[in-house]
């Protein structure tokens, strides 16, 4: 197995506030690794860093061999390391369809390739087929604006894939979704992503999703990774169950799940 | 690819036959009248391309008014007449700065990038009026243009003029629904909707909005060329003050941004209403222009093309107008 | 540059920028509370400066008190103030302010067409000349040069309104209100203030600030077709430069632009007219915001 995304001694501040100390990571291809963390911990500060939206005060970023840190977002993005957001972010007024038949069309283009015709049928198959994975094809002609929110992150999600990235970053997949939802949802999302064997790095905040979904964990704290650990045993790491997770998990897993009792999230 | 067949560029050549038959009954003052909503429905044409994105400028006169001098200033200095070489220069001139300023107005939005072209506008206005080789308040007139080896005389120029603009207007409007169906096009909602996720598709909106301005620019510099050629004559007041940029604004309202026919049948509408009232009410002709403008602004905010939308989505059943509403 | 010079462009700067000041200051007010570009202040401006000339030329023909021709001034501002801002805030701008900014700016670009033509049919295409007031006051001499006491009072005119604006600002309820506005809308209506009442105060101020400024500048030009256009756009630029809804802004603003043209005007003529697009151009490209921005609220 070769390693995908090497990161070493990241550091970011705002001011006086540390968001990132000394982060240091590796994961290799094929790995489903879970971020996992308080509000504020640094979990999406990591993620804004990697995919080039924020840069780091210092450290090291590599990519496929490649250093990228200090790129632009879409260069990093054309290089295959995709995103998807919290607060899914689609085109509201064009149909689920026309929001990938964007993607695909700067997906498949580039320079003076993207004044071909977008709407091609061809393009339209593949997108088709697209929404068939994601099993969203459904809602393949309601505006974006109209979709249920599970959907709307299943085509955010859809819309990062669109690449075939070789690393794909999901910010807090789940966040937004009813419980009863969540499992249906994820479900769909980790089979589509396992046929295009892509190595998926999501930050989740549902103990329950983590347990059942990833081989990995990360957990942050305070800017800094506090364990990193395959999922079992990370469950059961002091630090992880005082910072993160909280004692009450393992007793009680009652609630919503959210065992750090986590609320909206933080902001990207 | 039946699927997205293409009924624009249909219209726009039927339109483009229509133009050319008419040419041969018009009376001359109504050929001036076609002449001019093709060079001003140009430059909404080139409003068209940055609306469509979310952006407005203040300021297209400045972009009429580099087509329109370009033309003249070449006749003056230079005694080339010829409407292929002279509109060929005014395109590229005015596509030349807009591409420049790009570079610079593709990092604003909103009411600044629209302000920004305004300050621009009332600069060329300001050097327009002020030298002298320039023509200074007074302008430059035209000699009559020529077309290669033929030079008509008489009425016979503007009915050639009419033919050669109808034809080049035809290409250009193709050119740009070409444009705006293909990918680097379809951003223009992308960019209008969410610049981020366009990024972390892999493509800079500021790259897409620097191309739809210098696009914006050279249709803007081509309708100043005709305007040029169909009025004989340019001055500062006429071709860059600043109400003029409102008129363009103006017509690209009262179209609508839904195809590129839009504001060729805006501009000859506005000209009409414009005439119109000039010539039956000389005293109150701005009045009814604002209380148009009013009434288009209030009453159909999506412009006329929205009426066409209107019916062909009760015809087919799309729902793209429902996700206008609710956008708005 | 000898100091004969200097002298004329500051004082010309100065005068100059007063009557910048005064048309714009009621623009940036009604910018930074309704957040909108006002088009038809340029109508105001052009009503203002009409309607004192008529009534000065019949003052001064009934051979009333002569001083008296400042207090028509007022009252014409006030009245003017009064009836169309009432007029363009309730009949059209309150139905537009959930529209896009575009929009507004268009439709009182549209406003602004059809009162330019209510104009000439009230007044007709003559030019109107009312410079009594401008005979009246005389003249200084200031190094060795004359100037018209009427031009120079404009500055002093602009600092009152300046002083009186900043104390109804600072040290009323009103005033406070406005700010309150200005800075949050959503947030001050959830604090019971009457939006929709300070909007149309507030518009009627503005509305009243740009007659004035045709009212006062009247005497002093000749009054005729079009000089509601040329203001606007003046306007529009030293809002933009200053910082669009900044009181000190317009200030700044009209200050820098005024001593910019006079230099140009005495120095370099062929500048005259662009330099102040140049500037607007040049603040717009360094800092879009304006060199006075009023603060923002964060929405986060």
């Amino acid at each position: 197995m070769s390693v995908v995304l090497n990161v070493q001694g990241l550091e970011k501040s705002f001011g006086a506030v540390v968001a990132a100390h000394d982060i240091n990571v590796t994961i290799e291809e094929g790995e489903t690794v879970g971020v996992i963390g308080a509000n504020g911990a640094g979990k999406t500060t990591f993620v804004n860093m990697v995919t080039g939206y924020l840069e780091p005060s210092a450290g090291a970023i590599e990519f496929m061999g490649r250093d990228i840190r200090g790129r632009s977002v879409r260069q990093i993005t054309r290089l295959g390391l995709c995103r998807s957001f919290q607060v899914p972010q689609v085109f509201l007024s064009e149909s689920v369809f026309d929001n990938l038949m964007i993607c695909f069309g700067i997906a498949e283009r580039d320079g003076l390739g993207l004044l071909g015709a977008l709407m091609r049928s061809d393009r339209g198959d593949r997108v088709d087929r697209h929404l068939a994975r994601y099993q969203i094809a459904d809602y393949r002609d309601v505006a974006a604006s109209a979709l249920p929110q599970g959907v709307r992150k299943l085509l955010d999600i859809s819309m990062a894939t669109v690449r075939k990235p070789k690393l794909l970053m999901l910010d807090e997949p789940t966040s937004g979704i009813s419980a009863e939802e969540k499992f249906g949802i994820m479900d769909i999302l980790m089979q589509a992503l396992k046929e295009e064997e892509t190595t998926v790095l999501f930050i989740e905040h549902d103990m329950e999703i983590v347990e059942r979904y990833v081989s990995r964990v990360l957990a942050f704290s305070q800017g800094e990774i506090i364990c990193d650990a395959p999922t079992e045993q990370a469950m059961v790491d002091p630090l992880v169950q005082e910072y993160v997770i909280g004692k009450e998990y393992h007793r009680a897993r009652s609630g919503d799940g959210s065992g750090n009792g986590a609320g909206e999230g933080e902001a990207g | 690819m039946t699927k997205y067949m293409d009924r624009t560029t249909w219209a726009l050549t039927i339109g483009l036959v229509l133009l050319i038959v008419v040419n041969f009954f018009v009376p001359e003052w109504f050929r001036s009248i076609l002449l001019l909503s093709l060079a001003r429905g140009s430059v909404a044409l080139g409003l068209l391309v940055l609306w469509r994105c979310g952006l407005i400028s203040f300021g297209h006169a400045l972009f009429y008014g580099f087509g329109a001098y370009t033309v003249a200033l070449i006749v003056k200095y230079l005694g080339i007449t010829d409407a292929f070489f002279t509109i060929a220069c005014g395109v590229v001139v005015a596509g030349g700065l807009a591409w420049m300023l790009g570079f610079l107005l593709r990092r604003y939005r909103g009411i600044f990038f629209a302000l920004l072209n305004l300050a621009f506008s009332m600069i060329l206005y300001g050097v327009l009026a002020k030298l002298e080789s320039l023509g200074s308040t007074d302008g430059i007139s035209l000699e009559r243009t020529t077309f290669l080896w033929y030079a008509p005389e008489g009425a016979a120029n503007k009915f050639a003029l009419f033919i050669f603009a109808a034809i080049l207007t035809w290409g250009v409007a193709l050119a740009v629904h070409h444009y705006l169906r293909s990918t680097l096009g379809y951003m223009t909602t992308a960019v209008r909707e969410n610049e981020i996720r366009l990024e972390f598709l892999g493509y800079s909106a500021e790259r897409a909005i620097h191309v739809k301005y210098t696009i914006s620019g050279l249709v803007g510099g081509f309708g100043g060329a005709i305007a040029a050629m169909t009025i004989g004559h340019v001055d500062p007041d006429s071709m860059a003050y600043w109400p003029i940029s409102g008129d363009f604004v103006f017509i690209a309202i009262l179209s609508g941004t839904g195809n590129v026919g839009a504001p060729f049948i805006g501009a000859l509408i506005y000209e009409l209403i414009r005439t119109y009232a000039f010539d039956q009410f000389p005293e109150i002709w701005q009045l009814i222009m604002g209380g148009t403008l009013l009434l288009i602004v209030m009453f159909l905010p999506n412009g006329l093309w929205s009426l066409v939308d209107r019916w062909s989505k009760r015809r087919t059943g799309r729902d793209r107008l429902e996700a206008e509403r609710e956008k708005a | 540059m000898d100091s004969q010079l200097l002298v004329i462009i500051l004082i010309d700067g100065l005068v100059y920028a007063s009557y910048l000041f005064m048309v714009s200051v009621g623009l940036t007010v009604i910018c930074g509370v309704q957040k909108i570009l006002n088009v038809t202040h340029g109508a105001l401006y052009a009503f203002g400066a009409y309607l004192t000339a008529t009534l000065l030329i019949v003052y001064f023909e009934a051979g009333w008190p002569q001083f008296g021709a400042f207090f028509v001034m007022l009252v014409s501002a006030i009245f003017l103030g009064i009836v169309l801002g009432v007029i363009i805030e309730r009949g059209l701008l309150k139905h537009l302010y959930h529209e896009d900014e575009h929009i507004v700016v268009l439709a009182t670009f549209a406003a602004f067409l059809v009162l330019e033509d209510v104009l000439l049919l009230i007044w007709g295409t003559d030019a109107y000349i009312a410079a009594e007031p401008l005979m009246l006051l005389g003249q200084t001499d200031i190094a060795e040069l004359p100037f018209d006491n009427y031009s120079l009072s404009m500055v002093l005119l602009s600092a009152v309104v300046c002083v009186i604006l900043w104390y109804g600002l600072r040290r009323t309820t009103f005033g406070k209100m406005l700010l309150a506005v200005i800075y949050d809308r959503e947030l001050s209506q959830a604090m019971g203030i009457n939006v929709t009442k300070v909007f149309l105060l507030t518009f009627i101020v503005g509305s009243f600030l740009g007659a004035l400024g045709g009212a006062y500048q009247a005497p002093a030009i000749s009054v005729q077709p079009g000089i509601g256009v040329e203001v606007i756009v003046l306007a529009f630029a030293v809002v933009v430069i200053g910082g669009m809804g900044s009181i000190p802004g317009a200030l700044i603003g009209s200050l820098v632009v005024g001593i910019a043209r006079a230099a140009a005007v005495h120095m370099e003529p062929v500048l005259e007219l662009f330099v102040i697009y140049m500037i607007m151009a040049f603040v717009l490209i360094v800092r879009p915001q304006g060199l006075f921005a009023p603060a923002k609220p964060r929405k986060i």
